[in-house]
């Protein structure tokens, strides 16, 4: 028993599923009726779902569509890339540039879509050619677009905020007439089937976590961690412009300064409070997308909560601490320790055997 | 390198070779003075001008103050990111104890510390003691003083207190050094008291990086703490007084920030945190630790700042341009030292480049 609640201690899941259980009690016992789900009738005359279950999952698709990516380059990379927000930003423009240079119909929609995955691809190697090839911390070679990106975005759009509206763009980024579910949901949970089906029947999710954990030894074992590393960056880039185009087509325009604004960071949590280490090695993918529940559910709470939103960060602060000092070895180390010693009079200590 | 004091030639001693921290450091200086220079020449007017070469000091004070301590804790292979989150708060609190409490200016100063202290100590146990990422906790400090400045006060406040207006429009002049107005007439160049803080926590913090065995610990750790761990050196300890550092000087960058422009506002001090980490890296910083220097970042905040008034003063004024330049130098920097140290480690540049690249006479080993 000892044994199986140390195993359970050291799974990466451990902390995300807890937390995100904490805050699901927390909410039912301040209101019963927070995670009630109602159907009701938009301003297009569809039923849709609604209520906070909902908002969550609706709002946290973006960061949780990108710490997928940030959870490959974390692996492979030991670092983090702290210019997905900008480069989305830059994503998005390319988007609305090229919706407003046509009538928008559904393959002008999917042109302007691999245009901007093409040109955030394109970016992404550039701060994957510098991590990879000049082996430079990712911090500091995205740090490059961090300050660039956004005035790149803002050079695409000429300096204005355009804006583009059609009910297919609607339906992209609010709901389908007859689906009751948002888009960015399906679109979240679609990509992440895609990226389950590449890792189990790929040896990507191996490759990537032998070049973080010991990058000579995968290089001996026939590895070449550059490409593992440029791949990570290509996939961050995909998922990178999906997050931004499905923001744009969500609020109809594409502002450079405010398009998912600190998203980095909250994309960096995401991946952190989801169980993979900082510094590189074993990721845990599911445990990055729950994080970014997490995230989302904390704001949404507090804004039930009646905080204000700019002081929400300070809350949200106070809680990321306290999950992080939970995920931390040295405490985890302290609890299993603590629980042996209270069992030790129940548990026989097993056999040192194999 | 020694001279030989009659013949200036140098002793037949073989030389030591130049070590990174201070090749790093080199380029930044002589890539500053070459950028001044230029610009002094192909411009002229304002950058002729001392005042103008001294409102780098003025406007920038607080931000290489955060610098410096970040400089500390980027040698110990650290990151601290809550410098302008902290700085801001500082500001707020400082305002508002001075308007609605009644405080004295020493009393404002001693909260400003405080408040740094504090974030600082709180830093530092949570990233030596507990072991948790220093990027996550440092972010979680930044959010916290972003989102308590807005709970100190949401409304931007301004310091009406008479002492503290009286300390804050205090200039020290300095003398011999000025430049002469339309009319003729003689203007001494002033600095502000904050500049003087600033300069004196440069020079006692590359005093402390070069004699104390603090600082030398530092670098032994950014270097590698395993084997400085191994050596007898209190890793976490040091570790922790280069964050509770770092945290005091972001309180003191605060106070400097608040004599500057003597405001609390929550949009203070915005993108201070990655124009500090800019700052250092132009100066030849590394991230991975073990290499830097607090010169180093000084004149990296300096070219930092140099490259914007230059592009303003081309005629570039569309605000894009900067932040596109500020990537593009940054760009230049990071690859530079990247080959720089590479090739100082394998002893030739084709060594760098990955096998597909390499051509010519040896063009690498063959795979059979």
């Amino acid at each position: 028993m000892g044994n199986g609640f140390k195993k359970l201690m050291r799974t990466q899941l451990v902390i995300p599923l807890f937390s995100l259980f904490l805050i699901i009690v927390f909410n039912l016992i301040r209101d019963v009726g927070f995670f009630s789900i109602s159907i009701v009738t938009n301003n297009q005359g569809n039923p849709v779902l609604s209520g906070n279950l909902i908002s969550i999952l609706n709002g946290a698709s973006a960061v949780a569509i990108m710490s997928i990516g940030m959870t490959f380059i974390t692996s492979s990379c030991k670092g983090q890339d702290i210019s997905v927000a900008a480069v989305a930003a830059i994503a998005g423009s390319v988007f609305v540039s090229v919706l407003r240079s046509y009538e928008i119909t559904v393959p002008v929609i999917i042109y302007a879509f691999l245009l901007s995955c093409l040109i955030s691809v394109v970016f992404s190697m550039f701060n994957g050619i510098l991590v990879a090839v000049f082996k430079i911390q990712p911090m500091i070679a995205t740090l490059i677009l961090f300050s660039a990106g956004r005035s790149i975005a803002y050079w695409i759009n000429g300096g204005a905020t355009p804006t583009v509206s059609s009910p297919l763009l609607s339906a992209i980024g609010g709901f389908i007439p007859g689906i009751p579910v948002p888009t960015p949901i399906i679109i979240m949970i679609i990509f992440l089937v895609l990226i389950s089906l590449v890792l189990r029947f790929t040896t990507l999710g191996l490759y990537t976590q032998v070049v973080g954990i010991n990058e000579g030894t995968a290089h001996l074992n026939g590895i070449n961690p550059v490409w593992v590393k440029l791949l990570a960056f290509v996939i961050s880039g995909v998922c990178v412009a999906t997050a931004g185009c499905i923001t744009v087509c969500r609020i109809g325009l594409i502002n450079h300064e405010t398009l998912l604004l600190d998203a980095e960071m909250d994309v960096i949590l995401a991946v952190a409070i989801g169980g993979t280490a900082l510094s590189g090695g074993k990721f845990n993918l599911y445990g990055s997308v729950i994080g970014a529940y997490i995230i989302q559910a904390l704001t949404v709470t507090l804004f039930a909560m009646k905080v204000p939103s700019a002081a929400v960060k300070a809350y949200k602060a106070a809680v990321i601490i306290i999950i992080v000092i939970f995920s931390s070895p040295v405490v985890k180390e302290f609890v299993v320790n603590l629980y042996k010693k209270m069992f030790k009079s129940r548990v026989k200590t097993p056999v040192k055997a194999s | 390198m020694k001279k030989n004091l009659l013949g200036g030639r140098t002793e037949k001693k073989p030389r030591e070779p130049i070590s990174n921290t201070n090749l790093l450091m080199t380029i930044t200086v002589c890539t500053f003075v070459g950028m001044y220079a230029i610009a002094m020449i192909v411009w002229g007017g304002g950058f002729l001008n001392p005042q103008q070469f001294l409102d780098l000091f003025n406007n920038n004070a607080y931000l290489l103050i955060i610098a410096c301590g970040l400089t500390m804790v980027m040698i110990s292979g650290g990151i601290d990111i809550s410098g302008g989150g902290i700085t801001a708060l500082v500001t707020m609190v400082c305002v508002v104890y001075l308007e609605d409490h009644g405080g004295t200016v020493a009393g404002s100063f001693l909260i400003s510390i405080g408040i740094g202290l504090a974030f600082g100590l709180v830093h530092g146990i949570l990233i030596s003691y507990l072991e948790i990422q220093p990027f996550i906790v440092t972010l979680a400090g930044m959010f916290f003083a972003r989102g308590m400045i807005t709970i100190v006060s949401i409304a931007p406040r301004t310091a009406t207190h008479e002492g503290f207006l009286r300390l804050k429009q205090l200039r020290v002049t300095i003398p011999g050094v000025g430049y002469y107005g339309k009319t003729g007439n003689f203007i001494p160049a002033k600095v502000e008291p904050g500049v003087i803080v600033a300069i004196v926590i440069v020079i006692a913090i590359a005093a402390i990086l070069k004699w104390t065995r603090f600082g030398r610990n530092l670098y032994a750790i950014g270097g590698n703490s395993h084997s400085a761990l191994t050596l007898g050196i209190n890793v976490k300890r040091t570790k922790f007084f280069a964050y509770v550092l770092a945290g005091l000087l972001s309180g003191i960058s605060g106070y400097v920030y608040l004599l500057h422009t003597g405001a609390g506002d929550a949009a203070n001090a915005t993108q201070a945190e990655m124009q500090a980490i800019a700052s250092n890296i132009i100066g030849g910083t590394l991230l991975t630790g073990g290499v830097g220097n607090v010169i180093g970042t000084l004149f990296g905040m300096l070219s930092l700042k140099t490259i914007t008034n230059i592009i303003i003063a081309s005629g570039l004024t569309k605000p894009y341009y900067q932040s596109i330049t500020t990537g593009l130098m940054l760009c230049f920097f990071i690859l530079l030292q990247s080959v720089i140290l590479a090739v100082r480690e394998k002893g030739s540049f084709r060594l760098l480049l990955p096998e597909w690249l390499k051509f010519g006479k040896t063009g690498g080993t063959k795979s059979g």
